[in-house]
């Protein structure tokens, strides 16, 4: 079956989704992700969508969901790489991804995991969990 | 008002409806629409697709490449022979779902439309034709 990558770096799960996906593929990615998410402890999701054409109304529900199933598992998601075009019809259909966090490009979607981790051990008390 | 091009392709699953999506694609870059008019209606395309999918129980969309005295454009038209809508008022109305989705297809599809037009009738299936201009 086909399905989308997932790599495990450190606390960190990365996703890249370099194929234009039909709505199953969506579907297989959100419970693939969640799954891994509660498997391996990661404090944080990065899911890279620089590759995809339109963002459609499906995998909008698709990327919200994400993060908040994320958020219940106590990790948090970053989407990064948002092509402008894609961001301006986006708002235009009606979609503004509420409770999705945005980064410009990996590199600073990935300090704004490591960001949101640092703030919450303080809170908790060091390398508490 | 001349077609320059043409085709019809099935929608009979969600592959098909990414199909449609690149065909789309092909043409409106063939007509030289802009990345964001691209963008725009190829999602829209996306929307409708599933739609079609969804709603209609499959069907077909025709692509056409238009071109008018000054204008070039892209025109979509879906056709399935489902159960119809039978309030295309309320169908259109942000957030209105019958299939568990956000209810932005419809709406969101006629906001990235130039031209919108829908006929629908209870019990033997929906048109929507869009266009978008360069």
């Amino acid at each position: 079956m086909e399905r989308i990558p997932i790599l495990k770096m450190g606390d960190y799960l990365l996703v890249t989704i370099q194929v234009d996906m039909h709505d199953r593929l969506a579907l297989t990615l959100q419970d693939d992700l969640t799954e891994r998410i509660a498997r391996t402890q990661a404090r944080g999701v990065l899911i890279d969508i620089s590759s995809l054409e339109i963002v459609d109304s499906f995998i909008g529900r698709m990327l919200g969901n994400i993060a908040a199933m994320s958020r219940v598992l106590d990790a948090e998601t970053v989407v990064v790489g948002m092509r402008p075009a894609v961001a301006i019809t986006l708002v235009e259909l009606g979609l503004s991804l509420p409770g999705v966090r945005t980064a410009l490009n990996v590199e600073k979607g990935m300090s704004l995991l490591q960001g949101a981790r640092a703030e919450q051990e303080n809170v908790n008390g060091r390398g508490e969990r | 008002m001349a077609v320059v091009k043409d085709e019809t392709m099935s929608i009979k699953s969600s592959e098909d409806v990414v199909r449609v999506r690149q065909v789309a694609r092909e043409y409106a870059t063939a007509q030289g629409l802009s990345l964001v008019d691209q963008t725009k209606i190829v999602t829209a395309a996306s929307e409708l697709a599933r739609n079609t999918l969804d709603h209609g129980g499959g069907g077909t969309v025709r692509l056409e490449a238009i071109n008018s005295e000054a204008r070039r454009g892209l025109r979509l038209t879906f056709e399935d022979h489902g159960p119809g809508i039978p309030d295309i008022e309320l169908a259109l109305k942000d957030g209105y779902t019958t299939g568990g989705g956000l209810g932005l297809g419809l709406s969101g599809a006629k906001r990235l439309s130039n031209e919108f037009e829908i006929f629908s009738r209870v019990g033997q299936g929906t048109r929507v034709m869009i266009t978008r201009w360069k």
